[in-house]
């Protein structure tokens, strides 16, 4: 019998997901919920949508045969090439998506929130090119830890607003493009960056994400001559990435769904952000999910080398994908990342983002057979993360 | 047996209720608070249980309550401090926090944990009402625990009236499309949406809550309505001049 790990009618993935908010975001979700899904269905949009992602993103991205890579691992990896997208990963995938439905919705004033920035960039970019009004708030911290982005996006005409509460980083970045919806509840739309928040979210940007699946299927089809892999691996902090990169294979049982989460520097040294093993059911951000807490139910902070990782929970998709052992779980450390970088750099010619390389820190470790079809999202490109690459190599 | 806050209600009009967070500005404040309140004639006390991240809130409140977690005030802890507060306070109780802490100690320890004390009513803003219909309500009613929900200026009016519905011991106006701790003072907007509730004729009494500072915000909040809350002005006036600021702050209300 198929088995689904799609969202239900409550916008629940098994027990994970729902929508936890305070009456204030009810009729800003509620009018997202009653629309979406007849809104994406339009052909008119449907035809908006796919040529922004053809011309504007650079759709379809490659599916590349990584011959030195499958080599060193022991079985055929295929690299799905995201960051050859427009802006540099997957996220404006969803944010083309999003502004479309805005415009729809006929919002004139977008918020988003921003870790690294590269959900940022990709939501400023989409704004410029719509001429709609962008703020994007971004804690303190990360402010300072990543200044071309913050250029990028000032550039763009975004403003950028900092989160100065708690630590002043993607968690407190979300608190604060929450508040901000509460007090413009009429004419904002606040494009979400992961597949977390309150239901609508989480499917609506699994869905927008999910061109990456569905490309992917289509390009093996041609390669391989069947339309799926053995397994898909994607590494997952919010989870959007992942969630795109799963989203046509996630009832079919013959492929393996293998999702990484970051470590840190281990995930028994206090500064990691591995949510599947260090996190428990809870509400975060208008959702049920697992989620880094301390005994009482405070949200704690997590740590990784990487921004675009460092949340403390997962979104519900992916917290179901775990709790019913769909997906297998892993973990990255900062330094196994680093190194996998490092290697993808040298053996491929290809920089990638320290978010993708914990997907590809894990490929030895995952005992693929010679003759396995291996997919590996590769997220985003690191350009942004080359200072954090020359600290840590003395380059 | 009609309960504490439906008494309240019945002999009382323009209800002064105060918001503060418990474990602040020190850790031992929450009953030197609570006594001191009730001395200066205050109708009901909502204590906030602080939470990390709470979304509906603004700097202040926000500010408080990471102080007060920083002092070690856990949900445990709280209740411990108030584990014989019914012995000097007599005026309604209600609790004020978000669903997490509530959900991590357990909803229904948590409910018998406040019909063992005394408290009256609970405020949890992100625990929605579908949910709880379906799967708290009744954990909430066997202890005897109500349920307090909030209406915005945005909400319908056929939600309004199923949200009163669900409500047990009076609905809680918020006053403008904002997080608390925003407001700068009220126009004749506000005061038409507090007329257009008012006249609804809800099976609740009506309090307003959010942007009520002083004597003229809550002179405005109360001409339609039964009640008004003060939250982020007081925790204001707690961090400038300390607990001995209660007589002098209520007086600066009531007069």
């Amino acid at each position: 019998m198929k088995k689904s790990y799609q969202v239900d009618e409550w916008g629940y993935y098994g027990t994970f997901g729902g929508a936890y908010i305070p009456e204030m975001l009810y009729p800003n979700t509620e009018e997202l919920r009653s629309q979406y899904l007849k809104i994406m269905a339009e052909p008119e949009f449907q035809k908006e949508f796919n040529q922004l992602l053809k011309d504007y993103v650079g759709r379809p991205t490659p599916l590349y045969l990584a011959q030195r890579l499958s080599a060193q691992v022991g079985c055929k990896i295929y690299l799905k090439r995201e960051d050859l997208c427009h802006t540099g990963a997957h996220k404006i995938n969803n944010t083309i998506g999003q502004i479309l439905m805005a415009k729809k919705l006929g919002k004139s004033r977008i918020i988003a929130e921003t870790g690294a920035g590269q959900h940022g960039v990709a939501t400023a970019t989409v704004c410029a090119l719509m001429g709609m009004e962008c703020i994007v708030y971004m804690g303190e911290v990360d402010i300072k830890r990543q200044a071309p982005n913050v250029a990028r996006m000032k550039m763009l005409g975004a403003q950028v607003r900092p989160a100065t509460s708690g630590s002043k980083t993607l968690k407190d970045a979300t608190n604060e493009a929450i508040r901000d919806w509460i007090n413009n509840p009429v004419n904002t739309h606040y494009i979400i960056g992961s597949v977390v928040g309150p239901h609508p979210y989480p499917d609506m940007v699994a869905r927008f994400q999910s061109v990456i699946a569905q490309e992917t299927m289509e390009q093996l089809l041609e390669l391989e001559g069947r339309d799926y892999p053995d397994a898909v691996v994607a590494c997952v902090g919010g989870g959007s990435n992942a969630a795109g990169a799963y989203y046509h294979y996630l009832d079919r049982e013959e492929v393996r769904i293998i999702a990484v989460e970051a470590a840190g520097k281990g995930i028994d040294t206090h500064e990691s952000a591995a949510t599947s093993v260090l996190g428990r059911e809870g509400i975060i951000h208008g959702s049920k999910t697992l989620l880094m807490q301390s005994p009482d139910g405070q949200i704690t902070e997590p740590y990784s080398i990487s921004a675009g990782l460092d949340y403390p929970g997962i979104g519900p998709m992916h917290a179901h994908l775990f709790r019913s052992k769909r997906g297998e779980f892993i973990s990255a450390t900062d330094q196994q990342a680093m190194e996998a970088g490092l290697m993808l750099s040298q053996l491929e010619g290809i920089i990638p983002a320290i978010e993708t390389s914990h997907a590809l820190a894990v490929l030895d470790q995952l005992n693929f057979k010679s003759t396995d079809v291996v997919v590996v999202n590769l997220s985003g490109r690191g350009d942004k993360d080359l200072n954090t690459y020359i600290d840590y190599f003395k380059l | 047996m009609s309960t504490r806050i439906e008494q309240l209600f019945q002999k009382k009009k323009k209800v002064l209720s105060i918001y503060f967070t418990a474990g602040y500005p020190k850790h031992s404040d929450t009953l030197p608070i609570l006594e001191s309140l009730q001395e200066q004639g205050v109708d009901m006390v909502e204590i906030g249980l602080p939470f990390s991240d709470p979304l509906a809130d603004g700097p202040v409140i926000q500010q408080s309550s990471t102080q007060a977690l920083a002092m070690g005030m856990t949900t445990e802890v709280l209740f411990d401090q108030l584990k014989d507060v019914r012995s000097k306070i007599e005026i309604p109780l209600v609790i004020m926090g978000y669903f997490n802490p509530v959900l991590q100690f357990g909803v229904d320890a948590f409910c018998r944990k406040c019909a063992e004390i005394g408290i009256d009513a609970v405020i949890l803003p992100d625990l929605p009402l579908t949910v709880y219909e379906r799967e708290y309500q009744e954990i909430f009613e066997r202890h005897g625990i109500q349920l307090i929900f909030l209406i915005t200026p945005q909400t319908s009016d056929e939600r309004i009236i199923a949200l009163d519905q669900a409500s047990k011991g009076f609905i809680y106006l918020v006053s403008t499309a904002s997080v608390t701790g925003s407001g700068s003072g009220f126009g004749q907007a506000q005061v038409d949406y507090f007329k257009r509730i008012s006249d609804m004729k809800l099976k609740n009494p009506i309090v307003v809550g959010f942007g009520i500072k002083d004597r003229e915000t809550f002179s405005q909040a109360t001409a339609h309505t039964d009640g008004a809350i003060i939250g982020s002005a007081f925790i204001n006036a707690l961090t400038e001049k300390g607990t001995a600021v209660i007589p002098e702050f209520i007086k600066g209300i009531r007069g």
